[in-house]
């Protein structure tokens, strides 16, 4: 039996600890430790996307995370993506249909967060290419590379001169 | 999972002891991608998970113009994909880098998990054969390097002991007038697996234009990744045109083992290897061309006729 660990970590800008079996996912404690029930399971072994979190502002798929690893670590659910109203790329899911029974959306919203901050104006091919790890089983994708797009441009007129994201090499 | 401890060591001599303590029963674990639906699925077990990412030799990734380039094995591909000396001078890796798994994948995979893990269809393996990577690996005897090529001995095996531990790949700086390419031809574009793949790095004499060497590394047509090396003996001393490399493409596939599996018949991977072969050479070469003669920055440009690096099958 493998012992319990303490983790301290922060979730949607705020500390939080908690306490988790090292073979447990990120995912896992998430949902069912934290009821932060926003990131969905699909596939739960890293095909689907569903599970996209972002973890230093990297997107990643959460079931393929162990929680302790998360020690220290900043993470981004969908929980933490609206700040008093809706985020703009949710507002622009709404608008656009760009879902219908929402299992993929949360995957998509945080997917499409980490695009947008590194790349405030993708082309279309940019936001397909992107986004294609991600899948949904009902709408189809136009809509949501729409949706997408159209929270990219909403997002500039906010900040005219957005700053992409350092990478250093 | 069956249960298991973890240790996030922040030293090498801490991981390889605990490595070695465990006698057979640890992983290393680096993005996990392989790892954790191997323990979830029951494919592998373990008894401590060794997390290798707080290891500085593991996280490194820097370029010294007389000494080349070193990357830590648990840097991510998409690391590697954004690197700009990577795309420059190394294109075949960021190519490999960007096609793995998909973006999400990208940010947790790496290349000592990819060369680890051993799948005859890493897509990171023969970029690193054909710019003639070596890996350093660590164990409870010490640390030894060896030539990349040598590692994957069938699939899912490797030449490491128990115990040992991929700590960095190294790079030489490539000679001038040098670019690569790595093409792999899947179904889909994302979250799929080579059904056969290529990588080519080719050196020109800048005065003459013709082609002083070339290495080529095919993936998912033998138990592991392999040199075609009638193709670059024919190579050798030619200009690098569309007949030349055509040629060069046929005969990669004498040294294609391929299976017959769900993914494709033996016979289509035949196939696929002079297709995806030609487009590797083409990718390098035109990159060599779009930089001018000095090989120095040919990733920005990137493989031409619409050779993304994703067949065009795929489309």
């Amino acid at each position: 039996m493998s012992r319990k660990v303490a983790v301290e970590a922060v979730i949607n800008g705020a500390p939080q600890a908690f306490v988790c079996e090292p073979r447990q996912t990120l995912l896992e404690v998430l949902r069912e430790g934290l009821g932060l029930t926003g990131t969905k399971e699909g596939c739960g072994n890293g095909n689907c996307g569903a599970c996209c979190v972002l973890l230093d502002g990297r997107p990643v798929p959460s079931c393929l995370v162990l929680a302790v690893e998360a020690a220290g670590r900043d993470i981004l659910t969908v929980e933490g993506l609206a700040e008093g109203e809706l985020h703009p790329l949710q507002q622009a899911f709404l608008e656009h249909g760009a879902l219908q029974c929402g299992i993929c959306t949360p995957g998509f919203l945080i997917a499409a967060k980490a695009l947008l901050d590194k790349n405030p104006q993708p082309a279309e091919q940019e936001a397909r290419a992107w986004l294609a790890g991600n899948l949904c089983r009902c709408t189809g994708y136009d809509k949501i590379i729409r949706a997408v797009l159209d929270a990219a441009g909403r997002l500039r007129s906010v900040d005219p001169n957005p700053k992409e994201e350092a990478h250093p090499a | 999972m069956d249960p298991f401890d973890y240790a996030a060591p922040s030293s090498l001599d801490e991981a390889i002891r605990l490595l070695a303590e465990a006698d057979g029963a640890a992983r290393p674990l680096a993005g996990g991608t392989d790892l954790i639906p191997q323990l979830s699925e029951g494919r592998r077990r373990a008894r401590l998970v060794v997390d290798v990412k707080n290891i500085p030799e593991l996280r490194q990734l820097r370029f010294h113009p007389a000494e080349g380039l070193t990357i830590g094995a648990a840097v991510t591909c998409a690391e590697l994909a954004e690197s700009p000396v990577v795309r420059q001078l190394y294109p075949a890796v960021a190519d490999a880098c960007s096609l793995i798994g998909s973006v999400l994948i990208q940010h947790r995979a790496s290349l000592g998990g990819n060369l680890a893990n051993a799948a005859p269809s890493a897509d990171g393996v023969p970029p690193l054969i054909v710019h003639r990577a070596a890996v350093r690996i660590a164990g409870p005897d010490g640390v030894r390097e060896m030539p990349v090529e040598d590692v994957c001995v069938g699939p899912g095996m490797t030449a490491l002991a128990p115990g040992e531990l991929i700590v960095a790949f190294r790079i030489s700086p490539p000679p001038e007038a040098t670019s690569s390419c790595y093409v792999r031809f899947t179904p889909r574009q994302e979250m799929d697996i080579a059904v056969a793949g290529a990588a080519a790095a080719v050196t020109v004499d800048p005065s003459t234009g013709l082609c002083r060497t070339a290495v080529i590394a095919l993936s998912a047509v033998a138990p592991t990744p392999v040199r075609a090396p009638e193709a670059e003996a024919y190579l050798a001393g030619k200009p690098l045109t569309d007949p030349h490399l055509e040629a060069a493409a046929r005969l990669a596939v004498r040294s294609a083992q391929p299976i017959s599996d769900v993914r494709a018949s033996a016979d289509y991977r035949r196939h696929l290897v002079t297709v995806v072969t030609r487009r590797a050479l083409l990718g390098a070469r035109n990159r060599l061309a779009a930089d001018g003669r000095h090989g120095t920055s040919p990733g920005a440009a990137g493989p031409k006729e619409g050779l993304s690096g994703v067949a065009e099958g795929g489309r």
